[in-house]
């Protein structure tokens, strides 16, 4: 049939081939997991179906002549100020199929970033600055309960110990951590690269609600282990490998929604993982059925500690949402050793669109409206606060520890440095970058002795990063900035947002 | 002795090694020119086998006792003394001996051009002298492609 239906004819990206160039090596062929590419022998020309095109520029990464480009379709549907033209494909696709929009990757609207809206300080005649190059500069920081006070004791020999019994803590050496991915939504290469990195440069990793998966039990030592609505793969051994384990109670990109890995996507390795039958739909409900109070939470803290013999802190993980701030404080009462609060910009391997890009609220104000919270009440101490969803940059880090948070977990810019485009397909398991597939034909295209070393790469110039800024204030440690909402000035925002995130105006 | 090492596991069936090889043997060492204007396509040494979702890049394995010597009855395959199986392609004769001996099917006739010869991996050679890498390690983004120490392994086929 030759009439195609405008949410096909109207296709978003065109494939800009240039014959010149083209060599006919057919390497775009083979590396197109949508089929948007195909060789017509009789012809020996190489056609593109761009309506099956999603932007991920695969294709045009791996031209070894520079011949492909991947632009948006200059008549995709003509938009006016109400009317985006994604939206207006979304109406077309609906209309078509009467279901939900489902869609990977995080929020992607235009909100307000405040990140954007904040100025970092910095030292001039009066005060010192620091140079990071020669002088001391400590990113190392401490995850876990911190509690009122210490008491040590003197002997006789003018030894001095601890009497009191620290809460366990995670040591740091940058505040930045990679988020949880589980195994399933991403694949083992891509998790085992993260795993390596976090090693490497003694941070930690997250293995989502996949369960651990055998190979990576050696770097279990640097990994945070989740126990999800699904409880998928939590077992002894999983609990006892880990450094720590994180409740999962939302994520940023759906608050409020339960995930589903479909059948299809269960191979015998992840079935195994997982502890499911293979070919079974993976669904972690909405809520955990066993969790419907903070009293319920406190239970489930608390038999993990047992189940850990309190050797390891507690994570709870929550979506931020508008009453973020009195669901902390319930969370650090109900005996976590670390919140971790997810903005509404965190990514996800799927959610419905209308979730992503409508629900939740900006990690920026979470993150103060928690501290300020916390601290109010007396029982700031009591947790650490780790913030996600949506740090973009080391900048963004250190503005997020300013406003109280301990330290940040990565996601997104992790998959960014192993190649992710934002194609925001991460919902169909093709992904052409072979991070959030299982595909075997896709999977191999991480090859984790090169993924591992460019996220290393990352974080360890996040880091150099943070120090200059660090320096720049004349700030010698990451712990002096915790809260230090003083050295950062607000541009642009309105007073009521100056007073939520707790910050001054630039100029005053 | 060091060679080309195949890792399967990461092959992502990509074509840049064919395309490198191919741009390195022309005369202009640019990929557009060799193919378009040279004429050069499929001369290729290196050769992507795709079974998906198994892909590797095969080339000469420069054997101890290269059995495509044996077959050659020109003495146009010679092995050099750093090891490399080098074959003269002004003194081929066009016979397949080496293409039909050849067991890891590494050694192809040109059936393109005027002149009947075969052509295989000369490990770059030009390049090694340079003291570069061979091409397809060079252009390999995922590292499926490596050159390093090998071992040797006396019989390969009995």
């Amino acid at each position: 049939m030759l009439y195609k239906k405008p949410q096909i004819q109207y296709y978003p990206y065109i494939v800009q081939r240039d014959d010149n160039k083209c060599v006919r090596c057919l390497g775009c062929v083979e590396q197109c997991s949508y089929d948007a590419t195909f060789y017509d022998e009789e012809l020996d020309v190489l056609w593109n179906k761009h309506e099956a095109c999603v932007g991920c520029k695969r294709c045009e990464a791996m031209c070894p002549t520079d011949a492909l480009k991947i632009v948006p379709n200059p008549s995709r549907p003509i938009e006016h100020a109400s009317w985006k033209w994604d939206l207006v494909m979304d109406a077309y696709l609906q209309a078509n199929t009467g279901s939900i929009i489902i869609t990977g990757i995080g929020n992607d609207k235009p909100y307000r970033i405040y990140f954007d809206h904040l100025v970092i300080d910095a030292c001039q005649v009066t005060n010192p600055s620091i140079d990071p190059l020669r002088e001391p500069m400590e990113l190392r920081t401490f995850l876990g309960r911190k509690g009122q006070k210490i008491e040590i004791t003197e002997s006789e020999n003018g030894k001095i110990a601890l009497k009191t019994r620290l809460a366990p803590q995670l040591e740091l050496e940058t505040p930045i951590m990679f988020s949880a991915m589980s195994y399933g939504s991403i694949n083992l290469n891509f998790q085992e690269s993260m795993a390596r990195a976090a090693v490497e440069l003694g941070t930690y990793w997250n293995t989502g609600e996949g369960g651990l998966h055998k190979k990576l039990y050696p770097y279990a030592g640097r990994g945070i282990v989740q126990v999800a609505s699904g409880r998928f793969g939590v077992s002894r051994d999983y609990l006892k490998a880990a450094a720590a384990v994180e409740i999962k109670i939302g994520q940023g990109a759906k608050p409020g929604i339960g995930g589903h890995l479909p059948g299809e996507k269960v191979n015998a390795d992840i079935a195994e993982t997982r502890m499911i039958p293979p070919g079974s739909d993976a669904i972690s409900p909405a809520p955990h059925h066993d969790i419907y109070s903070i009293e319920d939470l406190k239970q489930l803290v608390y038999a993990i500690k047992e189940a850990t013999r309190y050797e390891k802190p507690v994570f709870v993980k929550i979506a931020a949402v508008h009453n973020v701030a009195a669901i902390a404080s319930g969370i650090a009462r109900a005996g976590a050793d670390v919140i971790v609060v997810d903005g509404f910009r965190g990514g996800t391997g799927a959610t419905p669109k209308s979730v992503r890009d409508h629900v939740g609220i900006p990690i920026e104000v979470a993150i103060a409206a928690v501290d300020r919270r916390l601290r109010q009440e007396g029982i700031r101490n009591e947790v650490s606060i780790v913030a996600t969803g949506g740090i973009r940059s080391s900048a963004d880090v250190i503005k997020i520890i300013a406003l109280g948070a301990d330290a940040a977990y990565i996601a997104t810019v992790a998959m960014l440095a192993i190649g992710c485009t934002l194609c925001q397909t991460c919902n169909t398991g093709r992904c052409a970058w072979g991070i959030t597939t299982n595909d075997p034909r896709l999977a191999r295209r991480q090859n984790p002795d090169i993924a591992s070393e460019q996220l290393y790469n990352l974080v360890k110039g996040w880091s150099h990063e943070m120090k200059e800024m660090l320096g720049a204030m004349g700030i010698n440690s990451i712990e002096s900035l915790k809260g230090n909402r003083l050295r950062l000035r607000s541009i642009g925002l309105t007073e009521k947002e100056n007073e939520i995130l707790g910050v001054l105006p630039a100029g005053e | 002795m060091k060679k080309v090492i195949i890792v399967e596991d990461y092959c992502i069936a990509c074509y840049n090694c064919e395309v490198a090889c191919v741009a390195t043997h022309s005369r202009s060492e640019d990929p557009v020119k060799a193919y378009k204007r040279e004429g050069l396509r499929g001369r290729t040494n290196a050769v992507v086998e795709v079974e998906s979702p198994l892909a590797f890049s095969s080339m000469c394995r420069h054997c101890k006792h290269p059995w495509c010597m044996d077959a050659c009855i020109s003495g146009a395959i010679q092995r050099l003394d750093n090891g490399i199986v080098y074959l003269d392609e002004e003194r081929c004769v066009g016979c397949w001996g080496c293409v039909v001996g050849c067991p890891y099917g590494a050694a192809h006739p040109n059936l393109a051009g005027k002149d009947k010869h075969a052509f295989k991996c000369d490990l770059c050679i030009k390049r090694l002298d340079a003291g570069l890498n061979p091409a397809c390690v060079e252009a390999c983004p995922n590292k499926a492609l490596l050159y390093d120490e090998t071992i040797e392994r006396e019989e390969v086929h009995t």
